[in-house]
This record gives C-alpha cells, sequence and structure tokens, in this order.
C-alpha cells in the first residue's frame, strides 16, 4: 500500500450531465496538433473531403519502415526452405497453412516490432521473435493448432497437421 | 482562446452510453473517405495542448496555444501528478532510435513543470522486451523525477509481461501491489486504483482484467464514497477504441459498471501511442501520448505498428500529461503537452 493518507471530506458532487456539450473537444488549434491529425485525415481523404476549419500539417513523410538492414555480423533472415508463415503488417501469412506430421514449420518476422507465436493450447510457445528473426517447430501430432501473437492478441492463425 | 463550433446532441461521437458501438462503426464506414463524422473522428485523433474543465458536469476547454511552458498555474488545484507512457526501452528502430533520451527529455520536461507533481504514474509499455536491464533504465530515469512523495505508480503494458508471464516487471515493480499488480491508494480525497489488463491475452482478445481482479475492484471500491473522486489507470484502453488491433479491454464493462455511481471518474490509459478522449457518462476516458513513437490513427495503416514520422516531427508527436486535480470542481484536469 501506499503512504498516501484519506483526506476527510468531500466537496458537492458532480452530477453526471444530462446533455454534455463537448463542443470543444474536437477543436484543433492552428498550432497545436501532434502532429497525427493530419495523417489519418489526408491519408484516407477522397474527393468529397470536408475541408478542415485549421489547416491540418501533415507530416512530411507517412512512410512505411525501410527495410531492415542486418547490422554488422548479422545475417538477414534466411529464406526458410520448408513450409513457412511470414509476419508482416501484423499478419500471419498464410492465416491457414497444413503440413504433413513431422514437418517443421518455420515462422520469419518481418515487422518491426517483436511478435510472438503462442499456442492457444501452449502445445508451442516461441517467446519473443524480434525483426527479422524466425522460429521453428516440427509438429509430430495431427491435429488443429490454433495460435496467435501474444503481444498483439488480435494476430490469429493457425497449423492444420494432418 | 478559439471559436469553437456547439456540436449537436445528434453528433455520434458526442454521446456517451453507446460510444462503443458507434466508435466501431465509424471505423467500417471509413471506405466513404473524410466525411463530416469521418473528420470528426480525425479530430478526436489529435493531441493538443487543451485544457479539459469539468464545471456542473459539461466540459469545456481552452487551448494552452501549442505552447510547450506549463500553463497549469491558471488551473488552481491541491495537488497535480504526472502522467508518462509507452517508453519501450530497447526499441531502436525508426522513427526513434534513441528512446532512453526521449523518456529523459520526458521527465526533464516533468520537472520543469511550474507546480512540483505529487507523483509520477507511468502507464506501461514500460520495456520493449521486459528485460531486467531494460527496466532498470526506466527505475533509474523515473527515479529522476521530482514529485512531492517520490512515488511512482506503475502499471505493465503487454511488452512487459508477454516474455515470462510479468515475472521480472513484478520483481522490479511490484511491491505494493496485490495480484498481478494491481494496486490502490488514496490521496488528498482523490481514490487511485491501478489495474492489469495486459495478462492471460488470448488469441483473438483484447486486454482483459480477469476475474480475480474484478472480484478485488468490488470489494476495494465498496468502502469509497460516491463523492470521491476516482482516478483508474491501466495499459490497454478501457474503451473499446478499434477492436480490429485490439484497442479495448474484453472485460472492462464489469469494472466501469462498478464506478457509474461515483460523481467524477477519471481513466487515464496508454497502449495506443496517441491521445484519445472520450466521455461516458460520468467517466472520463484520457489515452496518452507515448515517450517513444507514435502510432496511427485506428484503420491509418495496416497494423499498429511505429509510425514513422520525419525526424524533426518526431518531439512534437511524443509528450507528458500532467493532471491537476481541483478540490472546487472536485475533477481532475487534464493538460497534454508535447515534447517538442
Amino acid at each position: 500500500m501506499f503512504p498516501f493518507r484519506a483526506r476527510a471530506g468531500a466537496p458537492a458532487s458532480l452530477r453526471p450531465p444530462a446533455r454534455a456539450s463537448l463542443a470543444a473537444r474536437f477543436a484543433l488549434p492552428a498550432a497545436a496538433a501532434l502532429g497525427l491529425l493530419a495523417a489519418a485525415c489526408s491519408s484516407s481523404a477522397k474527393s468529397a473531403q470536408l475541408p478542415p476549419a485549421n489547416p491540418p500539417v501533415p507530416p512530411a513523410a507517412l512512410t512505411t519502415a525501410q527495410p531492415p538492414t542486418p547490422r554488422p555480423g548479422e545475417l538477414a533472415a534466411a529464406t526458410p526452405s520448408g513450409p513457412a508463415v511470414t509476419i508482416d503488417n501484423f499478419n500471419f501469412t498464410p492465416a491457414t497453412i497444413t503440413v504433413p506430421v513431422g514437418a517443421t514449420v518455420t515462422w520469419v518476422n518481418h515487422d518491426d516490432v517483436p511478435h510472438t507465436v503462442t499456442s492457444s493450447t501452449k502445445a508451442f510457445d516461441s517467446s519473443t521473435i524480434d525483426s527479422d528473426k524466425q522460429f521453428s517447430f516440427t509438429f509430430t501430432t495431427a491435429g488443429t493448432y490454433n495460435y496467435f501473437c501474444s503481444i498483439h492478441p488480435f494476430m490469429t492463425a493457425k497449423v492444420i497437421v494432418q | 482562446m478559439d471559436e469553437f463550433d456547439e456540436r449537436s446532441i445528434d453528433d455520434p461521437l458526442a454521446r456517451g452510453g453507446h460510444g462503443h458501438e458507434r466508435l466501431d462503426a465509424e471505423a467500417e464506414r471509413d471506405d466513404d473517405g473524410v466525411d463530416r463524422r469521418g473528420f470528426l473522428k480525425c479530430m478526436a485523433w489529435a493531441g493538443t495542448g487543451l485544457v479539459w474543465t469539468v464545471s456542473a458536469g459539461v466540459l469545456s476547454s481552452c487551448t494552452l496555444g501549442g505552447s510547450s511552458k506549463n500553463n497549469s498555474g491558471s488551473v488552481k488545484g491541491d495537488f497535480t501528478f504526472a502522467q508518462v507512457s509507452d517508453s519501450h526501452i530497447g526499441f531502436n528502430k525508426a522513427p526513434n532510435m534513441d528512446v532512453t533520451g526521449t523518456l529523459q527529455k520526458s521527465i526533464d520536461k516533468v520537472n520543469a513543470l511550474a507546480t512540483r507533481p505529487a507523483f509520477v504514474l507511468h502507464t506501461g509499455d514500460l520495456s520493449h522486451l521486459s528485460t531486467p536491464q531494460q527496466f532498470d533504465t526506466v527505475d533509474q530515469i523515473l527515479k529522476g523525477a521530482k514529485s512531492d512523495s517520490g512515488q511512482v505508480f506503475y502499471t505493465p503494458g503487454e511488452h512487459d509481461t508477454f516474455v515470462d508471464n510479468g515475472k521480472t516487471f513484478m520483481d522490479h515493480f511490484g511491491k505494493g501491489t496485490q495480484g498481478n499488480g494491481w494496486q490502490s491508494a488514496d490521496y488528498k480525497g482523490v481514490h487511485i486504483v491501478g489495474l492489469v489488463n495486459t495478462w492471460n491475452v488470448k488469441g483473438g482478445g483484447f486486454g482483459v482484467l480477469g476475474q480475480e481482479q474484478i472480484d478485488w475492484l468490488k470489494q476495494d471500491l465498496a468502502g469509497v464514497n460516491s463523492t470521491t473522486p476516482l482516478l483508474v489507470f491501466a495499459h490497454v484502453p478501457l474503451w473499446s477504441i478499434y477492436p480490429q488491433w485490439g484497442w479495448g479491454t474484453d472485460d472492462a464493462e464489469q469494472a466501469l459498471s462498478m464506478m457509474k455511481r461515483f460523481s467524477s471518474v477519471t481513466v487515464l490509459n496508454g497502449h495506443i501511442h496517441q491521445v484519445l478522449e472520450k466521455q461516458e457518462g460520468n467517466i472520463t476516458f484520457h489515452t496518452a501520448a507515448s515517450t517513444a513513437y507514435p502510432q496511427p490513427a485506428p484503420g491509418q495503416t495496416q497494423g499498429p505498428g511505429p509510425l514513422v514520422v520525419v525526424t524533426d516531427q518526431l518531439q512534437s508527436s511524443l509528450g507528458v500529461r500532467e493532471v491537476v486535480f481541483s478540490q472546487k470542481k472536485n475533477a481532475l484536469v487534464v493538460i497534454d503537452q508535447r515534447l517538442g
């Protein structure tokens, strides 16, 4: 517990708003944006765009990251020879891979953030697969293996072993 | 002060209660281009130097004019505290090859505030890969923050727990917490609750609180008067911002329903590396900027990875937050500041 003491007494309560005026929430002062607004608006703008009241300042380079350069002494991830799943843009590709019993599947992480390959039934867990690194697992038993990334659990896929 | 347009109650983003469904529906209508609703959504994503004040339950704001100077002197409060988030020590790719430097700069900014904060809050993803060295670095830098109490509250992010189920995080920062790191405290009339929602995540899911923590929360809040302002923090947002990227907490509704009786609830989250606000009745949610790198707005790119901005825009895409407690208003006022 923390060495904080409660202060006695509380002032009058605020009533929950019957009708909240949220006008100011959406105003955008000219010079104060954190720089994300313009990216969100401009990248999805089509011909019907409503001109903003205060023109957003677009980030000059909204790009995907450059292909990673291997650090000295480190090889870029080799292309796996057997069945492979790539991790790109927070997707496992292919989302479903079918392999024979005894096959070794290799996952390669092409993203700039680490991922994991974690079985929903704890059959396997890669722990951290950093950018450009790989993880391999040999499937000795037939079945359907659902797995996900434990850092980004919205990423799901499966291996079918038959 | 800027002029603001009144938004009618029909504005889909202005209504509470159904905000979850509406925000999800909004995301799916992006294909129609930037229409009025899309534009409003865009505006909500921008973090700016805005001071939110609550008066008689109605939100209003005035701008800080984008100045990097602290203006909280205009808002009198009994105490302030600082929030930093998503420092990702260990990350070293575009757009930030020096996340340690930007975290240090963030603490320097906290130390430059006109009012010394009572404590500091870190809303998770302290580290990038949960290593002891990364946690040590965060610990050392945050210990350099000058606060009345010298206390730093931590809640882990998924980067802090995924490697060893949070063991190293708890070794460093678990003292005084319960279960998997949840905690509560009282400070000058404010009840503070730290929740943990990055444990036991399941495939296809989002953040999760878990029954044990929900049970703990119920008994913790039972003894708290409804007029006591509630400050709640957790890493993953407690409202559903963008399910496609896991930006939400599966079982948050159970926790939030326990908070509805309180007159003032402020929820501070991290995880998404951008400032968003939402109000639902008496509960106001704020996500925070990262001290390491920005992330795209929901659906802007294929995935929630680092948003690669040019170097001279990096500082302005990072930020810290000052929160002022005003006993007169019985509410917390949030002031976001960019790093540069």
